[in-house]
């Protein structure tokens, strides 16, 4: 099987550690993974703030780009979901975006529903992992089970976070256009957040919010994308 | 309804700031109802419901015409007087005709949206009435003088402190008095007023078409008072709430009262079917104004009449984290919270609203907690774009989209982008976007090597 790795913009800025470990726990998986040269971003940013013309290009850009591809497999619930849900709506009756749109998984969502992995590795032994639900993976994609299915499998402790299913208050354009909502948002999730290890999401949108705001804030806590995690769990580090 | 929507980033600010109470008691409140209405959803087959429900709505606005013609006859039949409003200034004419005609000094009012976009209040106040709001939470703030800031709990941005202090002040209770005093104080006045008031204002959750049947539902009885007492009954009804069947209140009660309490049905729910026949108590006159106030355009419009199966219940606030730190003031219209920044960008005029779509994460919790599935954050998304269109983003936002996608749209660009974010000092003080960032949340920590040029050596690497 080949997968054409998508590693988002914030991501390959931000978390470039993520795109690491999904290439490897892939292969360790035994999928080929593609990078095709030339990606960028999905154009979400664009998108959700309405200027369907500047996402425009970008979708169609990305769609050029993985049109070829088996799967397109994304470290990111966001983009996935750009990719799977609003195309659809930028290219309205184009054959092309609803076929890649079908091809297109979050990595955790990719491993169980295609690859049907359930079990990593026992590599989060007794790690207390706090997760956070990034909305477009959760309501979206409908990913809620797979990533904690996944941890869980591989010896992490989830913490019960009363907040976990609340959105962080990124927003992309909302955190600087609203930036006091954002911020109180933010602390809403943090003042909730269980005594973890290692705070955990798909999106690296959420975590960067989320982990700038504790840095503001002085709590000092590990926080690791998913896939990050997920190759911990395989090669058993930690 | 005098609209400050525009003022909502600037409001949204202000409330954080000044008022931080707020978000205490609106977080606390709004999360209650939502787990009541989580576990509510949880005892019935809820999707199917939501299904029917949206099915029966969306089957009357397409058919509206036809329903309000019947609803307008069977309400006749009823001995009900049927007025019909395009805005504020035919309500108010309606009103103004009752008041001089019975000579009405008092007035009672039960807790009604409509009103608020209407204007009654400040109505009968300048033709000298005085009106007293009867739902609790209504009344408390019409003492403070301050607009409902939530489609169901008028008051939900209130803490008890701040009530016992109002009724210090107004009533001379204890400043410790517990909240079953300071209810009985509210209820030895509203029963004065509901004894003696010559008008009762009221607004309709449902409107039957097939028996003209008038719905309401309450949980502390006062609507039924403001109902019933009163010699004239006045109840405003926005053309959207339609029902086509007697028998789809079976589904309608249970499901909006699930939605919006997480009750299995409300307290109180009164059928209205007319004025007092010869031998019975109740109102001699009852009057229906059914209002249009831009609903129809709405209807017409193909990308955002779905609003308008909006039922008022309130769950998407609940449900809605951005709501949660500020609750419904900053909005600055009658209706807040997700549901605000879809219709009152309909009811007024996008160019009036326009912050309002932006009032959101997109985060969906308020698509998942309706009971009609409206799909609000679809709607946000169509309102955002419209806003582009006519250019009502300001000016940066668009210098900044187009700048981004630039630096997108071609991999040359995007790696020297990428090499400027790491090689250079990142002027985080100067750029007004990326300082909005960093002043809460420190500043901006790239990967030390972009994943691309990571990629090669994993190529490397091959198979494993």
């Amino acid at each position: 099987m080949r997968v054409a790795l998508f590693i988002t913009c914030l991501a390959d800025q931000f978390y470039a550690e993520a795109g690491v470990a999904a290439v490897r726990l892939l292969r360790a998986l035994g999928v080929e993974v593609d990078f095709p040269r030339g990606q960028t971003c999905c154009g979400q940013p664009a998108f959700n703030a309405g200027h369907w013309g500047e996402a425009r290009p970008l979708a169609g850009r990305t769609l050029q780009i993985f049109q070829e591809a088996e799967h397109v497999v994304l470290p990111s619930g966001s983009c996935a979901s750009m990719v799977k849900n609003h195309y659809p709506e930028l290219f309205p009756g184009s054959k092309e975006v609803l076929s890649l749109a079908e091809r297109t998984y979050e990595l955790s969502q990719f491993l169980v529903r295609v690859l049907g992995v359930e079990r990593l590795g026992e590599g989060l032994k007794g790690k207390r992992v706090a997760y956070h639900h990034g909305c477009h993976a959760l309501r979206e994609l409908g990913v809620r089970e797979e990533p904690l299915l996944l941890l869980r499998n591989a010896g992490a402790e989830l913490l019960p976070w009363e907040a976990a299913e609340e959105c962080c208050g990124f927003g992309g354009l909302f955190s600087v256009k609203l930036p006091e909502v954002s911020l109180a948002m933010a602390d809403r999730k943090l003042a909730t957040l269980p005594e973890a290890e290692v705070l955990t999401s798909t999106d690296a949108g959420c975590l960067l919010h989320l982990s700038g705001r504790m840095a503001r804030k002085g709590v000092n806590l590990r926080v690791a994308p998913l896939a990050t995690l997920l190759w911990e769990a395989y090669a058993g580090q930690g | 309804m005098q609209a400050k929507a525009r003022l909502y980033p600037k409001e949204a600010a202000r409330l954080l700031k000044e008022k931080p109470g707020v978000r205490e008691a609106v977080t606390g409140a709004t999360l209650h109802f939502e787990r009541n209405r989580l576990r509510a959803y949880g005892e019935v087959p809820i999707g199917e419901w939501r299904e029917r429900a949206k099915a029966v709505k969306d089957h009357v606005l397409s058919h509206l015409d036809r329903y309000l013609e019947e609803a307008e006859r069977r309400l006749w039949e009823n001995g009900v007087q049927v007025h019909w409003a395009e805005g504020p200034e035919e309500a108010h004419r309606v009103l103004l005709e009752i008041v001089r005609r019975r000579g009405v000094r008092r007035a009672v009012k039960a807790k009604s949206m409509l009103t608020e976009e209407l204007g009654v209040n400040p109505l009968l106040e300048s033709l000298g009435v005085e009106v007293l709001e009867t739902d609790l939470g209504e009344y408390l703030i019409q003492l403070l003088g301050e607009p409902p800031s939530h489609i169901v709990g008028p008051a939900i941005h209130l803490s008890l402190e701040e009530i016992r202090r109002l009724f210090h002040g107004r009533f001379g209770t204890p400043l410790e008095a517990s909240p079953e005093e300071l209810a009985g104080v509210a209820r030895r006045v509203l029963r004065e007023a509901f004894l003696t008031a010559d008008l009762g204002i009221s607004g309709a959750n449902f409107l039957v078409a097939e028996t003209g049947t008038i719905a309401l539902m309450e949980n502390e009885g006062n609507i039924r008072l403001s109902t019933s007492l009163p010699k004239v009954h006045v109840a405003f009804v926005g053309i959207e709430k339609l029902l086509p069947r007697l028998q789809d209140l079976a589904l309608f009660l249970p499901l909006t009262a699930r939605a919006a309490t997480g009750q299995r049905l409300s307290t109180y729910v009164s059928l209205i079917q007319g004025p007092a026949k010869a031998g019975e108590e109740g109102p001699e006159e009852v009057h229906v104004v059914l209002v249009d106030g831009g609903r129809t355009a709405l209807l017409a419009d193909p990308e955002a009449w779905e609003t308008l199966r909006c039922l008022r219940c309130g769950a998407c606030l609940n449900a809605c984290p951005v709501y949660r730190q500020t609750g419904g003031h900053p909005y600055g219209y009658v209706y807040s919270g997700p549901i605000g920044a879809v219709l009152d960008p309909g009811l007024l005029s996008l160019e009036e609203a326009y912050p309002l779509p932006y009032a959101s994460t997109l985060c969906g919790a308020c698509y998942e907690a309706c009971p009609v599935k409206i799909p609000i954050p679809r709607l946000l998304l169509t309102w955002r774009h419209r806003a582009v269109a006519e250019g009502l983003s300001p000016a940066w936002e668009g210098a900044a989209m187009r700048a981004f996608r630039k630096v997108m749209e071609s991999p040359r660009l995007y790696r020297l982008f990428s090499r400027a974010l790491r090689g250079l000092p990142l002027p985080q003080d100067l750029l007004p976007l990326l300082r909005a960032w960093t002043e809460g949340r420190g500043p901006v920590k790239p990967s030390p090597r972009p994943f691309h040029e990571l990629w090669r050596e994993l190529e490397g690497e091959g198979g494993r």
